[in-house]
């Protein structure tokens, strides 16, 4: 039997705010536990949300990058649940009238080809607490300071067909939202999560199959690992008779399997309603066209530009606005160093090559966009060769100073002195008299050799090409 | 539309609340005729009726982006059963 697998997204991206989406509380990640958990947070008697502006200006933010539908009055809703991690016995939501409705995202496949996904929608809610299972004397202990924390859930239509393709999409939205400056993306601390829904069935048939959910995966590894360890178990089920239920399931990352993380008896009943406690949110088209001014340049329009102004691959021009701080500190090189080609292999290559080898972060990158780009400033005027500037950028990110000052101080200008060279050329022919008959006998391959030999008595410090003609011109006698 | 038995269990576990054994006919009666009433309700056309989100005709107000709470933990981890670490501690809740 052929199976088609069927993904749909839920992704919780926690709004970048300074309060929490209902009460005054800071939401600074890392506090000692619950000094962050005020009154409102813990659902004492007698206390009443009141909703912050700053997180429906972002999440209106998201659903413009996204075309959707904004909603002109949208409704906050109760979600009932028993979890000790959330105090008040409900979670803040939205139901019927979610603040974003339907949009769409183009996502870009590993062979290059597009695909539209749809966005059902995306709401406001809160954020619940930290349940610590470590052992308090067989006790769970309970941290709230993360309850209240706005959350933006962007809901996508079962529109994947694969782990790939549902990884695609939640790293464009990751993006996204760290271009909107909405949410800070930190998978580690949790502040974009995801939920997958999976399902199969037969290829070519209509309706969908049952699926499962796949709680809280937190890497984009994680993702396709569990989807594809998800669609292996429900073949298995369907192949050998058997039924998929309805269910929640837990990835496993160490023993990669997912496993059952609520019995169907348990099954969930949250009985929406509206909540009393917040009053319908209206806003109008003044106020939603006000944060449309304010949308950055987004990453599929910075790519085509990328394309277009620096005449790059679409490869590279991906890699490059894949990430708002990276397509900045490109754009900085470029305009100090005056070559994008350069400047896209050097970012690309050597400097994410040393950022990925020491696990750091762009930010806290040694070298900057001004040394990086003084740098191919000086490979451009013919100061230093490709291949020294290898030597240059590995003293530039052990702290040595900038570009200029490494060159002096190493001495590792270029040779472009044509005496100096020929004299080292001289001497190189001179003591390789087989490898000069050689190449008279019509083995131009030896060439190469002498290019080697020269570079190496010049230090690297010759210039490559002049060395070449040089070469050419001495050896034809 | 009448309830069940069964129903009032599982509104009460839902719910969290117990209920006593010998109460439960009465819910079942009461809930029933609120039921009844619904059931009644329900044959009126709202097809052009826009569903309440709230009985009063106002709109939300917002509040600035602004973290204007202090660390009162202590004082509210008096009326806790059980902290520790700073943390609240309740039955274990993992299977």
């Amino acid at each position: 039997m052929q199976w088609e697998v069927v993904i749909g997204l839920e992704i919780h991206a926690q709004l970048a705010t300074k309060s929490k989406i209902f009460s005054g509380a800071s939401t600074a990640y890392g506090a000692e536990p619950n000094t962050q958990a005020c009154a409102v947070d813990l659902g004492l008697p007698g206390v009443l949300p009141v909703f912050n502006k700053e997180a429906l200006r972002m999440a209106v933010k998201f659903g413009l990058a996204n075309n959707c539908e904004i909603t002109r009055r949208s409704v906050f809703a109760r979600k009932n649940y028993f979890y000790p991690d959330l105090p008040k016995g409900y979670q803040i939501s939205q139901m019927d009238h979610p603040i974003v409705a339907r949009g769409e995202l183009e996502i870009e496949l590993e062979d290059g080809s597009t695909k539209v996904i749809g966005i059902t929608r995306a709401h406001l809610e809160e954020d619940a607490g930290k349940s610590l299972h470590e052992d308090f004397h067989g006790m769970t202990g309970i941290d709230l300071n993360r309850a209240g924390t706005p959350l933006l859930e962007i809901v996508s239509e079962p529109d994947m067909r694969s782990a790939k393709e549902a990884v695609a999409y939640m790293k464009k939205i990751h993006s996204l939202v760290q271009y909107l400056e909405i949410c800070d993306g930190n998978m580690q601390e949790g502040s974009f999560r995801c939920d997958a829904n999976v399902s199969i069935r037969p290829k070519g048939q209509q309706e969908y199959g049952t699926r499962a959910e796949l709680k809280n995966i937190n890497s984009f590894r994680f993702v396709e690992r569990a989807i594809n360890i998800e669609v292996e178990r429900q073949i298995d089920v369907l192949e050998a008779g058997g039924k998929v239920v309805q269910e929640t399931r837990l990835y496993d990352a160490d023993k990669n399997e997912t496993r059952s993380m609520r019995s169907k008896e348990e099954a969930f009943d949250y009985r929406y309603f509206p909540d009393p406690d917040l009053l319908p949110v209206e806003i109008d088209d003044a106020y939603i066209e006000a944060i449309r001014a304010t949308l950055p340049e987004l990453p599929d329009a910075k790519k085509r530009r990328f394309i277009d102004e620096y005449k790059l691959k679409a490869d590279d021009a991906s890699t490059l606005t894949s990430d708002r701080a990276l397509s900045g500190f490109f754009e900085a090189v470029v305009k100090e160093g005056e070559d994008a080609k350069l400047a896209a292999n050097w970012v690309i290559s050597e400097l994410l090559g040393a950022l990925n080898k020491n696990g750091m972060a762009l930010a806290d990158s040694p070298v900057t966009a001004d040394m990086l780009g003084g740098m191919i400033k000086r490979i451009k005027d013919n100061t230093i060769s490709g291949k020294i500037a290898k030597q240059v950028f590995a003293a530039m990110w052990e702290g040595e100073g900038d570009a200029d000052a490494i060159i002096e101080a190493k001495g590792l200008k270029q040779v472009t002195d044509s005496g100096a060279i020929e004299k080292i050329v001289d001497e190189v022919l001179a003591n390789n008299q087989a490898q000069v008959e050689q190449y008279r006998g019509g083995n131009e391959k030896v060439l190469g050799f002498f290019v080697g030999q020269v570079m190496k008595a010049s230090q690297g410090k010759a210039n490559p090409s002049q060395v070449n003609q040089l070469l050419r011109v001495k050896l034809q006698g | 539309m009448s309830i069940e038995r069964s129903d009032i269990e599982k509104i009460a576990h839902l719910a969290r609340l117990e209920v006593a054994e010998a109460d439960v006919p009465e819910y079942v009666r009461n809930l029933s005729n609120v039921f009844d009433l619904v059931a009644q309700m329900d044959s009126v056309d709202t097809d052009s009726v826009e569903p309440m989100a709230h009985p009063m005709e106002m709109v939300q107000r917002l509040r600035d982006d602004v973290a204007t709470e202090s660390d009162q933990r202590e004082h509210f981890q008096q009326i806790a059963p059980q902290t520790e670490n700073g943390l609240y501690l309740v039955p274990k809740v993992i299977e």
